[in-house]
């Protein structure tokens, strides 16, 4: 059964197209259009390195089927800042540290963007909470959690300062 | 990747009923959330040759808070309820599960009639839903019919749905002002894990007198159940340390735990009957 279909994705702001069959994951139909910055972890939920923003609603991409996509906005770690420009979430990992190996950071800076959209100042409990999907396995947790509250005030004073 | 299979997205409910129903060469398999769906295709547990994607269907979403009962559609997500002021006030239990469900992404997806119909033991909202006195509402093209949950689940991963229905609501009657609902997952850690003992309890009292105790377990035995003996144990009276007591070994009793990777049986009789026995008791404390 070949059943390829070409859809339409917005990615990052960009009109892109992926033609894949019904059973491809978002994941998948992301990489295969280029965008590596998606990594593929577990595959099955538990460890969050896929996230992506849906409509500014964090996802597993792996659990998404790509054609469920269609029509929607889909924001990567790329689409949140880059080198020359990053966001204050990426901008905070960066100096605080909060990376070893960094294969899991794409992820949990989608799940920091997307607890920060929610609620401008978590407690702590929030953000565990919140990053309870995003696995990592070499530096831990702590600098990670330093980071997103260095990243909330930071956002906070850009938000008062206006 | 895995077994490939013709996917449908219908935008209403009545075209999803339609793509579900009979006149058709094979069955489908609807796909809520695919938090559990996405994982099963990739396994090869499920092949469907048709999936039904419900993403798009408006009529399962929204919650309603009625005097009496609320009421929330079947795709309201885990999320949903935990942003919910009107579940954390009418469902305590239910906001609890929530919040120690899985992961922000799955929380994001997942739907609360996805993780009834899975009818996995260990299914995180299943136990607060019973505690409530939930029933389902199942829908197909030809009628509509209304199932209380404890007799949704027929056996391990077995329930009482046709492959043409939908769970499209799930409601519950309020819960009077002298009560308390509570629910504790015991798991190897707090997030992104899979429950060993999950205990929800509701104790609703009366001048000293406990007037309905509800005791739902998880992940102890082939279905989520309600330990009856010890609701029945405790109704009608004064809600002593003794009463709890035979309450907490009789919900032990209804449980028929499996060693698994996660833990013993013999550690999870043990967590019934300690979690039932704290439970009860913190209800005890706080009805005071």
């Amino acid at each position: 059964m070949s059943n390829d279909r070409t859809i339409a994705l917005r990615v990052n702001g960009r009109d892109e197209r992926a033609t894949v069959p019904a059973h491809r994951t978002l994941l998948e139909a992301l990489r295969e259009i280029g965008h590596r910055e998606v990594k593929s972890g577990c595959e099955k939920g538990d460890c969050g390195a896929c996230a992506v923003l849906l409509d500014g609603m964090a996802v597993d991409s792996c659990l998404t089927l790509a054609w469920t996509a269609e029509g929607k906005e889909v924001t990567t770690v790329l689409g949140l800042g880059d080198l020359d420009a990053l966001h204050p979430v990426q901008e905070a990992f960066s100096e605080g540290g909060a990376a070893q190996c960094g294969y899991c950071t794409p992820g949990i800076i989608i799940a920091s963007k997307a607890i920060l959209d929610e609620n401008p100042d978590p407690s702590e409990d929030d953000i565990r909470v919140g990053l309870s999907g995003n696995l990592c396995r070499c530096t831990g947790y702590t600098k990670v959690f330093e980071a997103v509250r260095e990243a909330a005030a930071t956002l906070r004073r850009a938000e008062s300062g206006r | 990747m895995y077994t490939p299979f013709e996917l449908e997205m219908p935008r209403s409910l009545a075209d999803a009923l339609d793509a579900l129903g009979s006149g058709r060469d094979a069955a489908a398999t609807p796909l809520a959330g695919g938090t559990n769906l996405i994982v099963d295709l990739r396994a090869k547990r499920e092949r469907p040759d048709r999936i039904v994607g419900l993403g798009e269907v408006a009529e399962l979403k929204g919650m309603e808070f009625g005097e009496d009962r609320i009421s929330i559609g079947g795709a309201t997500t885990v999320s949903d309820l935990l942003h919910s002021a009107g579940i954390a006030e009418a469902a305590p239990s239910l906001a609890e599960s929530a919040r120690l469900f899985a992961g922000l992404m799955v929380r994001n997806t997942a739907t609360v009639a996805g993780n009834i119909a899975c009818g996995s033991p260990a299914a995180d909202l299943v136990p607060p839903l019973l505690s409530l006195d939930a029933d389902v509402t199942l829908t197909s093209a030809a009628a509509t019919r209304t199932v209380p949950l404890d007799e949704y689940f027929l056996g391990y991963r077995r329930d009482v749905r046709r492959p043409d229905e939908l769970i499209t609501r799930i409601s519950w009657p309020r819960l009077p002002v002298r009560s308390v609902n509570t629910f504790y997952k015991l798991a190897r850690r707090k997030g992104d894990a899979i429950t060993v003992t999950g205990v929800a309890v509701t104790i609703v009292a009366a001048g000293g007198i406990c007037t309905r105790a509800r005791i739902a377990l998880g992940a102890v035995a082939p279905v989520v159940l309600r330990a009856k003996e010890a609701e029945r144990g405790l109704e009608g009276r004064a809600l002593t340390p003794a009463a709890i007591d035979e309450a907490a070994a009789a919900a032990a009793r209804a449980a028929s735990p499996i060693d698994d990777l996660r833990a013993s049986a013999e550690y999870r009789l043990h967590t019934v009957e300690a979690l039932v026995r704290r439970l009860v008791s913190q209800a005890r404390e706080r009805l005071a």
